[in-house]
């Protein structure tokens, strides 16, 4: 490769722009990441433009011959939908009411592993446990114990009670569910926040006599902020798309489907290809916007990135 | 240079997993050694065995010309169903014969995905076999699979509780309050949970009362008077002391087991109850009986829904002349005798219903054909998953119906559900 002829200019601008060496490495830094952009464009983009594309079309799987192009129609077929709206409000409850528990216990629970002086390890193992069981044997466990006949807690409610055939006892125990499950990550990733907080900083606040709720509100909190706004839209995320417990629990039936049931159902029992691609692109954009949020207006980075003047 | 080296190593391990790949895809292309054909059979899993022994029987009669290989689809029928209907939108050449629950050949049919039997192949895939049990496999008037078994469902009671078995609904209600006054098991087992178990039962109660779910051509919905008099009788039990309270959630199997823990008096449900309770409560079985479906309407007979597997061939089969003949063996007569006395499932040939062997085994199988003969079919349309959860979502939770508001919000559902459109909650 032949250098390039530099002329008066570029030596005059140089101190402003990148040196030579520093512009080459930029580009093969560029030319090393190429393949993992290819592949991550390959097996991400590709299937979210093609969701798109199909969202764009009346396309059922039972009737291939009278696929045709609708533009904006299926949109509008779920826009003006009651059905997508309940189902919107149920995943907006469902996440809303579930990250805030788990936010509160975690940090609870993010404390006691921080703080514990016996078997540290063995709080921390125990606490991790429900995070380590798959999902969906979870949800079977949970489901086999609401049940009555087969299990130990609906034995324990007033007979005859059937919790997971009504929509608001089964909601309730759908997010107990997640709770249960994610509140482990939860603590995870804040005790991770707990170990930003110097220890030096509380302890002068102990000695300028503070309470320990004033030290977890004045002091522990806002250093572990970025922590919890990384936790918060974790989970958010993951919360919004809840589809698992569910399914498992009560297959979306009695008003307790979320938009993930939803476009499940359209796409997988009523092949309607379209309408079910305009659901998973709606959601994409949902999730999106909640990532926008906290990004733009919460300012969430990752704990390390943030700017120098926190 | 390390780097290089295990750069080097990486894409060689990855050739080689390619290559294990590629030789276990190989693998499964279906012509064999010896020009030996293997044909792919999906259908619903067996544990009685049954099914296997007839794939074996098939191979080994065919003299040569193919084994089949039978697949074991998952257990719950949207699970089949999912399976299958992936399998066939990807042209999958691998699904020679397909095992399919009597709501879907019309579906299947539309999309192209199932062959038709037509001239000789048509003639002997229908000989013998229930009428009611052919029309399930026959969508526009073509015939697009063979029935393989049938199934209807009895009413199962405990002749300790009750002496003579209720012939309508209301008879049914009645017995149920008085056992529970008398402090006895009383419960009425029925598929109640929001499912297509809970289309089936309507769709019985409302030919019961002598309508339709659809109009003749399947192009609009019927229902009428004698839809709000079904929800009538499904709300009925649900606020009486018949209903479990584990109704909303019950399907065909809570239902047997809890007829089998000794809560319920009437089980409403598939003959496959009838060995396993044999099995699993040997000193309740001797109380165990069976009676005719109970009726909406004394005058009339109840017009239970037929169920049960149809077999179709594979649109995109290499092998669809021997897939046909392989279909034709798996339903022959001594395939469906083992079916029935292995499986528990009820035959589609009518003449097996007077066989010694099969009655010896099937003390029901008089009523069962009586059943079958008046049996009423699902709602036929490519469209029926899209009917069914119309008809399971409004009248989910049973005691929650308001019969003449959910038969009317139901007409706009299935409106919009046979012409595809909109959203399936």
């Amino acid at each position: 490769m032949t250098p390039p002829t530099r002329t008066r200019d570029d030596a005059v601008r140089k101190p402003a722009g990148p040196s030579r060496g520093a512009r080459e490495e930029r580009r093969l830094g560029l030319l090393l990441c190429a393949p993992a952009v290819v592949v991550i464009l390959a097996v991400t983009a590709y299937p979210i433009g093609y969701a798109g594309y199909l969202s764009l079309q009346r396309y059922d799987l039972r009737f291939p011959d009278q696929a045709h192009w609708v533009g904006l129609a299926n949109y509008g077929a779920v826009l003006t939908s009651p059905i997508w709206w309940q189902a919107l409000g149920i995943t907006v409850l469902i996440t809303v009411v579930s990250v805030a528990v788990e936010l509160a216990l975690g940090l609870a629970l993010a404390l006691v592993m921080q703080r514990a002086l016996l078997g540290r390890g063995t709080v921390r193992t125990a606490v991790l446990v429900p995070y380590g069981i798959v999902t969906v044997v979870a949800a079977y466990s949970w489901q086999y114990a609401w049940t009555p006949g087969t299990g130990y807690l609906a034995a324990l409610l007033p007979a005859g009670s059937a919790p997971l055939t009504e929509q608001w006892p089964a909601i309730g125990l759908i997010i107990l569910a997640e709770v249960w499950k994610t509140t482990p990550f939860m603590a995870l990733l804040l005790l991770a926040g707990l170990a930003l907080v110097p220890d030096e900083t509380v302890r002068a606040a102990m000695v300028d006599g503070a309470t320990f709720g004033q030290r977890l509100r004045l002091v522990i909190l806002p250093l572990m902020k970025p922590a919890i706004l990384v936790a918060l839209l974790f989970r958010t995320l993951d919360a919004f798309r809840i589809f698992d417990d569910i399914y498992v629990l009560t297959g979306g039936s009695h008003g307790t489907g979320s938009v993930s049931i939803l476009g499940y159902d359209n796409l997988f029992t009523a092949l309607n290809l379209g309408i079910g691609s305009a659901i998973s692109v709606l959601i994409f954009v949902c999730v999106a916007l909640i990532a926008l949020v906290f990004v733009k207006l919460f300012g969430t980075a990752a704990p390390g990135t943030e700017p120098e003047h926190r | 240079m390390p780097r290089v080296h295990s750069l080097r190593t990486r894409w060689a391990s990855a050739a080689a997993g390619l290559a294990v790949v590629a030789s276990t895809l190989a693998g499964c292309g279906n012509s064999g050694q010896n020009g030996l054909v293997t044909l792919n059979w999906y259908n619903f899993p067996d544990d009685s065995g049954a099914l296997q022994q007839a794939a074996d029987h098939c191979g080994q009669q065919s003299g040569g010309r193919y084994t089949i290989r039978y697949n074991k689809l998952p257990r719950g029928a949207d699970g089949q169903r999912q399976q299958l209907v992936r399998r066939m939108a990807a042209h999958d050449a691998d699904v020679d014969i397909l095992g399919l629950d009597v709501t879907w050949p019309a579906e299947f049919a539309e999309a192209g995905w199932i062959r038709e039997w037509t001239g000789q192949l048509h003639d002997r895939g229908t000989a013998d076999t229930l009428d009611a049990a052919v029309r399930t496999a026959t969508w526009q008037g073509r015939l697009y699979a063979t029935p393989y078994n049938s199934n209807t469902q009895l009413l199962w009671y405990r002749d300790d509780l009750v002496r003579t078995p209720p012939r309508t609904w209301a008879e049914m209600l009645a017995t149920a309050q008085d056992l529970a006054r008398a402090g006895k098991p009383h419960y009425v087992e029925v598929q109640g949970a929001q499912y297509e178990g809970l289309t089936v039962w309507f769709n019985t109660l409302v030919t019961s009362a002598g309508g339709a779910i659809l109009t003749p051509d399947a192009q609009a919905p019927s229902l009428g008077p004698p839809a709000v008099a079904a929800a009538k009788v499904m709300h009925d039990l649900a606020t009486s002391a018949a209903a479990d309270p584990s109704l909303p959630n019950q399907m065909e199997d809570q239902n047997r087991l809890a007829m089998e823990s000794g809560t319920a008096a009437f089980e409403l449900n598939y003959p496959f109850v009838y060995p396993s309770m044999k099995a699993n409560q040997p000193e309740l079985f001797p109380h165990f009986h069976w009676a005719p479906y109970p009726a909406v309407t004394p005058d009339r007979p109840a017009g239970v829904t037929i169920g049960g597997i149809d077999l179709a061939v594979g649109a995109y089969s290499r092998h669809a002349d021997l897939a046909f003949a392989a279909t034709l063996c798996l339903r022959s007569r001594d395939n469906q005798l083992t079916n029935a006395l292995k499986g528990g499932l009820p035959p589609s040939l009518r003449s097996l219903y007077q066989d010694a062997e099969l009655t010896r085994s099937y003390p029901f199988a008089a009523d069962v054909l009586a059943a079958l003969d008046t049996a009423s079919v699902r709602p036929q349309t490519p469209a029926y998953q899209n009917v069914s959860i119309a008809v399971s979502h409004t009248l989910s939770p049973p005691a929650g119906i308001r019969p003449e508001n959910d038969v009317a919000d139901l007409h706009r559902q299935i409106q919009d559900a046979l012409g595809s459109k909109g959203l399936i909650p």
